[in-house]
């Protein structure tokens, strides 16, 4: 089933880890195998974040193969290597689980796609996002549990989007949860309500154009989808719109850039959306009850029709 | 098995597109004998007095314990129930099968009113999907937007919101009226099969489609026609009706019914003159 959920405060930030914290834990009904935050923090926009896993959580549950935690710390040293060699300077270090890190790097390209590339070549290391304010965390559990084990409540920033992930199409496991990072954008996430049976059609044709798919969840062609219209020269808005006709299945989904959130809606509007629109917020979700979580007073709310896309900036 | 014969009467209520058939055959209906009244008891249902009134905060109650609790009320005699802080909680106020007068002060979430049967409901707020699904009687009003399946498979009642609705309004419906004031979402009228539909406001794509029987009318534009879903004549009846209607829901009391569209089924996809197969084995 899953659920999905995602605010934009319009000129000023607020605690926006919270806030999808309380969303996603009230549709923690619709899927408690995994759920993932995207969070666009208050940065200095001097370095790059990059948030990665060198394994998966291997807990009760999971349907990832065990390993040592020894191979955890010899993938992060080749990692270590890399970055170096490559010029890039790890101005900060976090390592919060023994699988799961955060790097403040420093590091001059427009280009990610040959960076990432490198990265992702060490066998078990995948970059979960990479942005100078986007960091997207994902673990197995419901919202509570993953917000607390990765201290999101303080997080303070102007934009999120995040996803409680009842596994249907693909593993229990992080590569699979959402949401996923628009490789090889700076910034650009996605988290997906629905099936898309156009899956493997798509993922030949951008794979054959040098996209990359980490995992074989279908929501993750989203992300590529839109990824690729806006390295061929369109919009964000222009590539959402583009994807109403080039996917093909049901779908409600969310796109997050640096300084804008938006929605997209398939034709046959199969999947629930609710939305609550004013000057200085948006805030949205499957349920109502997500908003009413940042929201407890009475507002006005709507479900966008089929074939609708929207998109708001900060 | 019933045979359906075409009638050759023609009542005020067939020119509308209400009835276009009679059935004969076996039946399964059971006649009411007023000798054995007390025997006949619906289950679950109370004597309420309207003007015995309370009010029911369910900000902390879960959707179950709310209903217990209206149901409660209800077996003391309470007629009028405003429910206070309902905060988009889903399956509030289900399987209410009595006269009831009852107020949301507040947004429901999905499956509200579902499987009713004689409540006057209004909502302050907004519904989310499948509002009054299976609704059987009564009157369910929302002052504000719905979400998608508003309206599944009712058979009686009148369900009416002020707003716009999602997609799939009406879906497999078999009687009742569903009148919204602004627009409605794709697939309007999908599969119905008895009742009628207004819309004030425009509706998406394929509207009415596969709908075997019933009516729906709209004010504004159609995105387009579903598979069998046909233009008829609006009748001097209908725009009566529509009137009447029309007032009676605190909408659109001015709304210009003449100007508005009347669609049915085209009847092209109906296979019921066809023989199951074991019967055509038989006729062989």
């Amino acid at each position: 089933m899953c659920g999905i959920a995602g605010l934009i405060h319009r000129g000023k930030s607020s605690n926006v880890g919270s806030e999808l914290q309380g969303m996603l834990q009230a549709l923690k009904h619709r899927g408690e195998d995994s759920t993932g935050y995207a969070l666009y923090g208050d940065t200095d926009g001097k370095n790059f974040i990059m948030r990665f896993k060198v394994g998966e959580n291997v807990g009760e549950g999971s349907s990832s193969v065990m390993e040592d935690v020894s191979v955890y710390d010899e993938r992060k040293k080749i990692v270590d290597q890399t970055l170096s060699e490559m010029g890039a300077k790890i101005i900060k270090e976090e390592r919060t689980l023994p699988y799961s890190l955060r790097y403040e790097v420093d590091y001059e390209t427009k280009d990610l796609l040959d960076f990432s590339q490198k990265i992702e070549s060490i066998p078990g290391v995948e970059i979960l996002s990479m942005g100078k304010s986007l960091e997207v965390i994902k673990d197995l559990g419901n919202a509570k549990m993953v917000c607390d084990r990765y201290s999101l409540d303080k997080l303070v920033g102007t934009h999120a989007i995040g996803h409680a992930r009842m596994a249907t199409e693909s593993g229990v496991d992080i590569k699979s949860a959402h949401p996923f990072w628009g490789y090889p954008f700076s910034d650009v996430s996605v988290v997906h309500n629905g099936q898309l049976t156009n899956y493997w059609n798509n993922r030949r044709v951008l794979e054959n154009k040098g996209m990359r798919f980490m995992s074989e969840c279908d929501s993750e062609l989203i992300a590529v989808y839109i990824a690729q219209k806006m390295r061929e020269g369109a919009s964000l808005e222009e590539g959402m719109k583009d994807s109403l006709t080039g996917l093909d299945g049901v779908f409600t989904y969310f796109v997050a850039t640096k300084d804008s959130l938006g929605m997209a809606k398939d034709t046959m509007a199969a999947k629930p959306l609710v939305l609550y629109e004013s000057d200085d917020l948006v805030a949205m979700g499957s349920e109502e009850i997500a908003i009413r979580s940042v929201l407890p007073h009475e507002i006005d709310t709507y479900d966008p029709f089929d074939g609708e896309v929207k998109v708001w900036q900060i | 098995m019933a045979n359906i014969k075409t009638s050759e009467k023609k009542s005020k209520a067939q020119s509308m597109g209400m009835h276009t058939e009679v059935l004969t055959g076996r039946t399964q209906q059971k006649f009411f004998n007023p000798d054995e009244a007390e025997n006949f008891y619906y289950f679950g249902t109370y004597d309420v007095d309207f003007n015995k009134r309370t009010d029911l905060d369910v900000m902390n109650m879960s959707a179950p314990e709310a209903n217990k609790e209206i149901d409660n009320l209800m077996s003391q005699g309470y007629g009028t129930i405003v429910i206070k802080n309902p905060q988009g909680k889903h399956s509030l106020g289900v399987g209410i099968l009595n006269k009831l007068n009852l107020i949301f002060e507040g947004s429901l979430g999905y499956f509200g009113m579902g499987s009713c049967d004689g409540p006057i409901v209004r909502i302050n707020g907004r519904v989310g999907w499948s509002c009054a699904e299976n609704l059987m009687a009564g009157k369910v009003v929302i002052e504000k937007n719905a979400g998608s399946c508003f309206g599944a498979a009712i058979r009686g009642g009148d369900l009416i919101c002020k707003g716009s609705v999602g997609a799939r309004t009406g879906i497999d419906m078999k009687g009742g009226t569903i009148i919204i004031g602004g627009d409605a979402g794709a697939f309007t009228g999908f599969m119905m099969q008895r009742g009628r539909i207004i819309i004030l406001g425009d509706v998406g794509i394929n509207l009415g489609d596969s709908m075997y029987d019933g009516t729906i009318f709209v004010g504004g534009e159609i995105g387009s026609y579903g598979s069998d879903a046909v233009d008829a004549e609006l009748t001097s009846s209908d725009q009566d009706w529509l009137r009447r209607k029309l007032k009676v829901a605190e909408i659109g009391e001015d709304f210009d019914v003449s100007k508005m569209k009347k669609i049915v089924a085209g009847k092209k996809l109906w296979n019921y003159d066809n023989l199951e197969p074991t019967e055509k084995k038989g006729a062989i």
